[in-house]
């Protein structure tokens, strides 16, 4: 799960627009009501995280989309896949340890966060999932501190978005 | 047959990943995402807090490992060392940190005699150290697996090593007489994905495996020259999957043990949940059937990443979980 410095490999990725901001309704204020997560709240986490070699977005590359989220509250599962620009992306396993590792540290522990390459979006999509399937090999991952540098600046810009 | 909570016991921050008795049953080890060992014992009827072991290790640990003596504990680190403590002092202290690994070592096991000691790694070796004069020497560097290896164990009353790896499988050594070199002598195809963690009955005949496919299989030895025909080569035995326990666990299984003096098998899985087996019986030595005897769900908050059986005292268990909780549990039949 090294993260070396390569040149781009996808020098004119396809944009796409950005979502609008979540509609707030009255329930939102309203303590009193059982606020469940649910996809949008999930992809307002990862929708932030700039590509590790563009000045872009996870969103705006289309990497993640709400309709690849699912939130099931009941069992406390989530499952999210993302889509690779490009199905040689050598940079896939860095991001989804991103989204992983942000979703990790955004919601609660009950969570069992599953976090797969969109199927047939990447030439060694098992390989890949398995990596990011593998705690262990994730905790390791986490307590390796040149990995955290490049993670945390996939994610630093994230804040800029909600402030 | 119902799993009862004994003791619910807090001081770890982060991960707990693993838990052990201590050959005599009095200390219970535990360590974890927090760089620490922490060591438990019985002040009355309760287990409680007796020492906390730090500064051996810069990254989690991932295992404990006692000795057949109780007197030295061996841990396996994240940080690519393994290190030995020893009550010599009359505290366990580290006095030993032994090195060659290339990166995270998963485990770490004693031989029976005592004179072996096996890690494991993510740079997918076994190594085996033996003890000469007090000082730990390599004594083999076995490359046979093709990924990260997680779990290395000793067979209960010989020098044989089995090791279960993220190639999906099990793999065995042992000490070639003629020229003292450690050579593979079994491999164990069978499980779908990553080997957790693997465990022997107690006549070393048989072996229990979880995997991250999320079933539990049981393996058989079969020496040459067996009545059943089935097939060996080298003159070593084969190891024949035997029944294959599926359809119970909702996530990865991370962690068995089978115990030594009740023959239940317990499972640690990421579905919070523990499980007990049994052999039906009578059961068919070449088919056997194994049932789930009891469940205990939220056995945690999060994954139960261990179980291990106390050594003499039967039905007594203990887990440990993400939740940063080492619990202990009484298997107590209707």
């Amino acid at each position: 799960m090294g993260a070396g410095k390569l040149s781009l490999q996808n020098i004119n990725p396809k944009l796409f627009l950005k979502s609008d901001k979540r509609c707030e309704t009255a329930d939102d204020w309203d303590e009193n009501v059982v606020d469940d997560f649910d996809e949008r709240e999930v992809f307002d986490l990862i929708r932030n995280i700039n590509d590790p070699e563009h000045p872009l977005t996870l969103e705006e590359l289309n990497v993640v989309d709400i309709n690849n989220i699912e939130v099931d509250n009941e069992s406390n599962k989530i499952n999210v896949r993302f889509t690779p620009t490009i199905p040689h992306c050598s940079m896939a396993t860095l991001i989804g340890l991103t989204i992983k590792v942000q979703l990790i540290r955004s919601l609660p522990a009950r969570f069992k966060v599953s976090v797969k390459i969109t199927p047939g979006t990447h030439s060694t999509e098992d390989a890949i999932n398995k990596q990011l399937a593998d705690k262990e090999r994730v905790s390791a991952a986490i307590e390796n501190s040149t990995l955290v540098d490049t993670i945390n600046q996939c994610l630093a810009t994230i804040e800029k978005y909600y402030n | 047959m119902k799993i009862e909570l004994v003791e619910s016991l807090k001081g770890h921050t982060g991960k707990v990943w693993n838990a052990k008795w201590n050959p005599q049953g009095t200390l219970l080890a535990s360590c974890g995402e927090d760089k620490t060992i922490r060591l438990w014992g019985k002040s009355g009827q309760q287990w409680k807090a007796k020492a906390v072991l730090q500064d051996g290790h810069q990254k989690t640990i991932r295992e404990v490992s006692w000795s057949p003596s109780g007197k030295c504990l061996a841990s396996a680190s994240f940080d690519g060392t393994t290190a030995i403590w020893d009550n010599d002092s009359g505290q366990f202290e580290c006095n030993a940190t032994i090195e060659g690994h290339e990166n995270e070592v998963k485990s770490v096991s004693y031989s029976p005699s005592g004179q072996f000691l096996a890690t494991c790694s993510r740079d997918k070796s076994v190594w085996v150290w033996e003890l000469e004069n007090g000082e730990y020497e390599c004594s083999s560097v076995l490359n046979a697996h093709t990924q990260d290896v997680k779990k290395v164990i000793w067979h209960p009353h010989e020098d044989l090593i089995a090791s279960a790896s993220y190639d999906n499988s099990i793999k065995m050594f042992k000490e070639d007489p003629a020229d003292n070199e450690w050579m593979t002598v079994a491999t164990l195809n069978s499980h779908n994905s990553t080997v957790w963690s693997i465990s022997f009955d107690q006549t070393g005949t048989r072996l229990v495996s979880c995997s991250d496919d999320q079933t539990v299989k049981i393996w058989k030895q079969y020496k040459p020259g067996n009545p059943e025909g089935v097939p060996t080569v080298d003159n070593e035995a084969t190891w024949k999957c035997v029944c294959t326990i599926s359809g119970y666990h909702d996530g990865s299984v991370f962690d068995v043990a089978w115990c030594k003096l009740t023959g239940h098998i317990a499972t640690a899985c990421a579905d919070n949940c523990i499980r007990i087996f049994q052999e039906v019986e009578p059961s068919n030595d070449n088919q056997p059937n194994f049932e789930l005897m009891a469940v205990k769900h939220h056995a945690h908050e999060q994954d139960v990443n261990s179980v291990f059986w106390h050594p003499t005292e039967p039905g007594l268990l203990c887990s440990t979980s993400d939740d940063s909780l080492v619990k202990i549990w009484e298997i107590e039949n209707d």
